[in-house]
């Protein structure tokens, strides 16, 4: 019976493939991100996605990519790239190059590819989700059939300005998904010293706000339930609320070298050996997509096209220091000079 | 007189706020991963340790909320030091600041105080870009019922934060990333104390005088010693104090030299430079030989690249310039 069940939801091999591919390309990526970083190629605040990988390939598979919106914190290497925003762009943009998605003037934070559906990349914890339903009301208003994903981690779900937003995204009935990702971390402190409630997914019923909470660590379960969820906003056009578990493997940023003083090396531990991807080359294996030489074949595929990336990235120039007056203004320019 | 011990403006910062929490205990801290993680740019490194969570207090990313707290809890006579993270951070608790803080003593009719600080780093750091590197302390020094420093040395910082914790009235110690690793001579003393409204003379000269404060102060004294080399004799005066500000000790700087560059990091246009810059134009004009100059930052959002970052935030060099074509 249960095996029935489970087959009816198996999805096709190359699906599977798909998202096993695209974790470790941000896997791979985002190391090489850190790589940057200690080579003094790339600065200022960087966060990786490290683990939380399973969440990200879910939902990005479960919209129509370049018609919905996608917007999220400064965490937001994964969600652009899974978009199909350049990766070349994408690294340059954390090296601050010219070629970066914003000519190098944003950096890791802020990674925008509006024609792709991505609106960023924000560094003010909570401040991009009112924007986020913003998009939604866009739609609403436009009757374009577009839902947009609303990402925030579980430290921005206690800002104020997030449960205003919860309100009026009821209220006017916007097709927003609220998702937390939950990483048991904002920063520092962890999730039972930041949250009077720590079952986050709870903060939409005040608000009429349908919602729930999710395993962000299985690729197949996440793409069910975010399909699930997708489907359901795009049809009664409403918003919705869910909580993702998941875990970051590195520190909060590439600054933060203090790892030992919010969690144990046990408890790092124990949930490496909940990694998303290992989980889903488990299952390429049991169901004979994939053996281990092609689970090899596919790595060394991947690290190679990210060695590529990183080269070409790293090839280009930096900005002209001219540009520093450009695009404050769609129309015109600012006083120059000290 | 009690000895003297060199140490960092971090040292200097975090000393001062743990001789103030041992002497008083109704100082208490609230801030973003201020305890259990020491800090961002660890200043209060080892103070959750000794006080526990009762005085060290981290908070969820709230900045509205715990503003608006702390400041209830200085209407009810206890003396919180409120940490932002970073000072950009502080954009989101302005309401709750600008709105209710800096009123309370007046609307009380004087009746009730609001014994608080708000610190935190302000300006750039190193490639935070455009939401992470913002220069407040004009926006603060622009409302009446707030106090504002900006010191830049390690004595300073140990002599107004205590000065800050001991006054009744809400109080922006606003520091710059740039200035923890600074070292300096700290007096072993503590109860040393700097009174706000004294501006400082950090370097005599005669030719012109250099006006700013915070990091700017460090450029201010850099690009006198370049003047030296060139045979003009600058000035240096470290403001330290927005409001009060020290006229007095800047118009008698002016007297001397007859000449005025004020340097600061913020935008260039309506930052806090302006304002002196403005007030020496008001009362010094039959002293000046020339223009009072503005040296501030590029009136852009800060990039990320270091590249263009570099332009946009004043350093000796563009001091220099501004200089120059004084002459
Ligand atoms: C308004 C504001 N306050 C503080 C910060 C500093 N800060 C950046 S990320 C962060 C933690 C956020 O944690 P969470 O929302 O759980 O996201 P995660 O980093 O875990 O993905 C903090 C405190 C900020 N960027 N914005
Ligand atoms: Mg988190």
């Amino acid at each position: 019976m249960a095996k029935q069940a489970e087959k009816k939801n198996l999805e096709s091999p190359a699906d599977l493939e798909q998202y096993y591919r695209d974790m470790l390309f941000i896997r791979h990526f985002e190391e090489k991100c850190n790589v940057a970083y200690r080579q003094g190629k790339a600065g200022g605040y960087m966060h990786v996605y490290i683990g939380m990988e399973a969440l990200a390939v879910g939902w990005m598979h479960s919209i129509r990519k370049g018609h919905d919106n996608v917007i999220t914190a400064y965490r937001d290497h994964a969600h652009a790239l899974l978009l199909g925003t350049d990766p070349v762009a994408v690294m340059a943009e954390i090296m601050g190059r010219k070629a970066g998605t914003a000519g190098g003037k944003g950096g890791s934070m802020h990674i925008y590819d509006p024609k792709n559906g991505m609106f960023g990349g924000w560094g003010i914890v909570g401040g991009h989700i009112p924007l986020g339903a913003g998009l939604a009301f866009a739609s609403k208003y436009r009757e374009d059939d577009k839902v947009t994903l609303n990402f925030m981690g579980d430290g921005a779900a206690n800002q104020g300005v997030v449960f205003e937003t919860f309100n009026m995204a009821s209220l006017y009935e916007l097709p927003c998904i609220f998702i937390i990702e939950n990483n048991e971390f904002a920063m520092g402190t962890r999730l039972e010293y930041h949250a009077a409630d720590t079952e986050l997914w709870k903060r939409g019923a005040p608000f009429g706000i349908k919602s729930e909470r999710v395993d962000g660590m299985d690729a197949l379960q996440m793409k069910k339930d975010a399909q699930r969820i997708v489907d359901w906003v795009r049809k009664e056009q409403k918003p919705y609320l869910v909580e993702v578990m998941t875990y970051r493997y590195s520190g909060h940023g590439a600054a933060d070298n203090d790892r030992q003083l919010y969690r144990t090396k046990e408890e790092e531990a124990e949930n490496l050996k909940r990694d998303p991807i290992k989980r889903l080359e488990a299952v390429l294996i049991e169901r004979n997509i994939a053996n281990e030489e092609k689970l090899e074949a596919i790595d060394a595929e991947i690290q190679e096209i990210v060695e590529k990336i990183y080269a070409e990235a790293d090839a280009s120039p930096f900005p002209d220091v001219e540009e520093v007056y450009d695009n404050i203004y769609s129309d015109m320019t600012v006083e120059q000079g000290h | 007189m009690a000895g003297s011990i060199e140490m960092t403006y971090r040292e200097a910062l975090h000393k001062s706020m743990l001789e103030e929490m041992d002497k008083n205990a109704d100082v208490f801290l609230m801030g973003e991963d201020i305890g259990r993680y020491e800090g961002t740019f660890k200043v209060t490194k080892g103070l959750f340790p000794k006080y526990g969570h009762r005085r060290v207090i981290d908070t969820p990313i709230t900045e509205a909320g715990f503003a608006g707290i702390a400041t209830g809890a200085a209407m009810a006579g206890l003396r919180p030091i409120v940490e932002f993270m970073t000072m950009s951070f502080s954009i989101l608790a302005m309401d709750q600041i600008i709105n209710h803080t800096a009123k309370v003593h007046y609307m009380t009719n004087g009746e009730v105080k609001c014994p608080i600080v708000f610190r935190g780093p302000g300006g750039a750091a190193k490639q935070l870009s455009a939401q992470h590197s913002h220069s407040m302390e004009g926006w603060y020094a622009h409302v009446p019922g707030l106090k504002v420093v900006c010191p830049a040395t390690p004595a300073d910082i140990y002599g107004m934060m205590k000065t800050a914790i001991d006054d009744d009235n809400p109080v922006i110690v606003y520091e710059n990333p740039g200035l923890y690793t600074v070292k300096g001579i700290v007096p072993d003393d503590p109860e040393f104390k700097i009174p706000f409204g004294k501006a400082q003379i950090l370097r005599e000269g005669k030719d012109l005088s250099l006006i700013g404060y915070s990091r700017m102060t460090h450029v201010n004294l850099a690009t006198a010693e370049l003047l030296a080399k060139e045979g003009i004799e600058a000035e240096v005066v470290d403001v330290r104090s927005l409001l009060p500000l020290d006229t007095e000790t800047i118009y008698a700087s002016v007297r001397k030299t007859h000449r005025a560059v004020v340097v600061y990091e913020d935008w260039r246009s309506g930052g806090f430079g302006a304002e002196i810059a403005s007030r020496i134009g008001e009362d010094c004009f039959d002293d000046l030989d020339a223009p009072v100059i503005r040296v501030g930052g590029l009136n852009v959002p800060m990039p990320y690249a270091r590249v263009l970052e570099l332009q946009c935030i004043p350093d000796e060099n563009d001091v220099l310039a501004a200089v120059h074509k004084l002459k």
